[in-house]
């Protein structure tokens, strides 16, 4: 590691940069070819329509060009990462069953402590397959279905294969095709019609190995007038080489039905977080992605709503923090296509020590959508004169009667909040931080209380580094 | 003893020259008030006995309790017991008051239980007649400018400083507000608590009863006097002064 990478977040490496020996019962050689989806889907034991499907959206991404809009996307080399690690045999649904060392790791993120106290059902995927995963017994009775991506493949084949893909386009883009084609983990959800899932479902993400690929896949189908909360959380260890994490995350949520997706992203900044999330809203339903990036080298993700059905709603609220040598490059996009549909995106973005963010959004209306409302609003709060933050938002309307309204602003942090905040007996690294949590508290006063005490927390350890 | 000692101190900012020589010493249990006409320095003296990163001392020397705080950043010297109530407080959108208290609360008495700070912060909105929904609000953002001020005089009473610098604290309070803030300073008069007033106006001095009233022109103390002062000035005008200099 160089001196500047122990530079970026030293609370990070402290808290998740650690590492574990790396051991596994199976893994790929480096690089990529199609023998190597062929090996996934054998030790994986698929039936041939998912292997075909993988074979498609291989050769999609082989002919995709990387994307020349976003962040710099050069310095992967695909060559040099191991797509497919099974950590263990199988998913086990007591933490006792987890081997010693993954279990540690999972302690340390605090991940079982939550279920005890808050959680229904919780899945943990470790490189590339899950090794936990257990739902509420009461849930289950319910018929609330919550389970690894693969197992469900094998359980419940019928929705599988009824809505994978149907969202996301194995040929969509460059990276999903690619998450398509070496799939693996990820959370599977239904719930049934009219169920109220009142406690949040989780799943946390780790990626362990160096110059590792991670690409799970998560499928949640809310039915009629269902509900439910679902958070992800992400962490790896500090390595000076880079992973590769590309997820696709497809979202159905039926009339009538609500749905929020959390997601606190804090992989380490050597990490390339390429995400494709995507949701289709019938009518009456509601659709909720509430989406955190702290960490990464390069994130662009734009979780999106497509409102197929009339009085739909999109709520998309995010925030995004960049450090030195980090890029978010974040945002939302909702199409309209039915009446009376209504879309919400709130995007606030921090950067400090040179770090950059972008706000990409897109709003798109279809010709004869009426009573559309939606409104857009971006924040950017820089921290000193080396960082960096962009605009880039899109309307395109066929349709001339909708009520769309987009306000941005950029903002320094203050010389006078801070003196007003130190003159009360603060240090410079405390008052930034109350400056920031402030600034960032429309969003973490929509987090579940025991995740905003922890960003509040991460956010006070990033000020304490930038401050010297 | 002298809790805050101004010598000759000479202020710039933006390259202009502000404060010029001003000299003030104030001891332990002592409340000055500090008069002058717009622009003659006063706010920049507050700030800079604050420690605002905004202005060069350029001569001179501001000492607490017989040390130099010139080269303290603003939190060492809160630290040391010196409170500055803003003129205009700034807006600190999304940080909720009660929880900015708190944290004040927790920096001057580490080990204070929070039920003491719940007891302690209802006796004190109750005595500046606010409401308990007032600390939900967001620090100073979205205030009236009274709010802001009792929010102000709110800080000043939960942490209970060696000196405090009221920067026009009355401006823009009706009367009943000022009653309210008046009597909640003259609460923490003791031998142990020093002040500086700066005001424009004699009403808030009526009730403060200053020992001193110092007069500021063009960044010097050009008279000091006793508490009847203010009343000359208001019938005479800062001409007078300027004339008889």
């Amino acid at each position: 590691m160089t001196p500047t990478q122990v530079a970026i977040n030293d609370g990070y490496a402290e808290k998740y940069g650690f590492h574990d020996a790396e051991t596994s019962v199976f893994k790929t050689p480096k690089g990529l070819s199609e023998d190597i989806v062929r090996q996934i889907s054998a030790e994986k034991n698929e039936p041939r329509w998912m292997l075909d499907i993988r074979l498609q959206a291989f050769r999609a991404f082989l002919e995709k060009p990387l994307p020349g809009w976003g962040g710099d996307l050069s310095g992967i080399d695909f060559e040099n990462i191991t797509y497919y690690i099974k950590p263990t045999g199988k998913t086990e649904h007591s933490w006792d069953d987890v081997p010693e060392q993954i279990k540690q790791t999972f302690e340390k993120l605090g991940v079982p402590e939550a279920e005890r106290k808050f959680l229904g059902g919780v899945g943990a995927q470790y490189e590339s397959e899950t090794v936990y995963h257990k739902l509420r017994e009461d849930l289950a009775k319910q018929g609330v279905v919550f389970l690894d991506t693969d197992t469900a493949l094998k359980e419940r084949a019928d929705l599988v294969k009824k809505y994978f893909a149907s969202v996301v386009p194995l040929n969509d883009n460059k990276f999903a095709a690619l998450n398509t084609a070496l799939w693996s983990g990820g959370s599977f959800i239904y719930i049934p019609p009219g169920v109220k899932v009142d406690v949040p479902l989780q799943a946390y993400f780790r990626i362990n190995a160096k110059n590792v690929g991670q690409f799970e896949r998560t499928l949640i189908i809310v039915d009629k007038d269902a509900s439910v909360t679902y958070i992800e959380g992400c962490t790896a260890p500090v390595y000076s080489t880079d992973s590769l994490h590309a997820a696709v995350v497809e979202l159905i949520a039926l009339p009538g039905s609500k749905v929020r997706y959390v997601t606190i992203q804090n992989w380490s900044s050597n990490v390339y977080n390429l995400v494709t999330k995507r949701a289709v809203a019938y009518e009456n339903a509601v659709v909720e992605w509430i989406d955190g990036n702290m960490g990464s080298k390069l994130t662009m993700k734009y979780p999106a709503v497509i409102l197929k059905g009339e009085n739909a709603r999109a709520d998309i609220l995010s925030i995004a923090y960049a450090g030195k040598g980090q890029h978010q490059d974040a945002g939302g996009k909702v199409t309209h296509l039915a009446k009376n549909t209504q879309s919400r995106i709130i995007s606030k973005s921090v950067s400090k020590n040179g770090g950059r963010t972008s706000y990409r959004g897109l709003i798109k209306v279809a010709k004869g959508c009426t009573g559309i409302r939606s409104t857009v609003r971006c924040d950017a709060l820089l921290l000193d004169e080396h960082s960096r933050s962009d605009t880039y938002p899109t309307i395109e309307s066929d349709e001339k009667l909708v009520n769309i309204g987009h306000e941005a602003t950029v903002g320094k942090i203050g010389d006078d909040q801070l003196f007003y905040l130190m003159s009360r007996g603060m240090k410079e690294s405390e008052a930034m931080a109350m400056i920031v949590l402030g600034f960032i508290s429309e969003f973490t006063k929509e987090l579940p209380m025991e995740y905003a005490v922890e960003l509040n927390k991460l956010i006070q350890l990033e000020m304490e580094g930038s401050v010297g | 003893m002298n809790v805050l000692e101004i010598r000759d101190l000479h202020v710039s900012a933006g390259g202009k020259q502000i404060l010029k020589g001003l000299t003030l010493t104030i001891k332990q249990g002592e409340v000055h008030a500090l008069m002058g006409p717009n622009g003659s320095g006063k706010s920049t003296l507050s700030y800079v006995i604050a420690g605002h990163p905004g202005y060069e001392v350029t001569k001179g020397d501001v000492l607490f309790d017989g040390k130099s705080i010139l080269a303290m950043p603003p939190d060492e010297r809160a630290k040391l017991g010196l409170f500055l109530a803003f003129q205009n407080p700034v807006e600190i959108p999304g940080v909720n008051l009660g929880t900015f208290l708190f944290t004040l609360f927790k920096n001057k008495y580490p080990k204070g239980s929070a039920a003491t700070y719940q007891k302690e912060l209802h006796a004190l909105l109750k005595q500046l007649n606010l409401g308990s929904a007032f600390i939900e609000r967001p620090l100073n953002a979205g205030l009236s400018g009274g709010e802001k001020k009792r929010a102000e005089v709110l800080q000043l009473l939960l942490t209970r400083p060696a000196l405090a610098v009221l920067d026009e604290t009355d401006s823009g309070l009706d009367i009943d507000s000022l009653k309210i803030v008046s009597d909640a300073v003259n609460s923490m008069r003791s031998p142990l608590f020093s002040a500086l007033i700066i005001t424009h106006y004699n009403r808030i001095l009526e009730f403060l009863k200053p020992d001193f009233v110092h007069v500021l022109l063009d960044g010097k103390i050009a008279m000091t006097g006793n508490a009847n002062l203010p009343q000359e000035l208001e019938k005479k005008g800062y001409r007078w002064l300027k004339e008889a200099a």
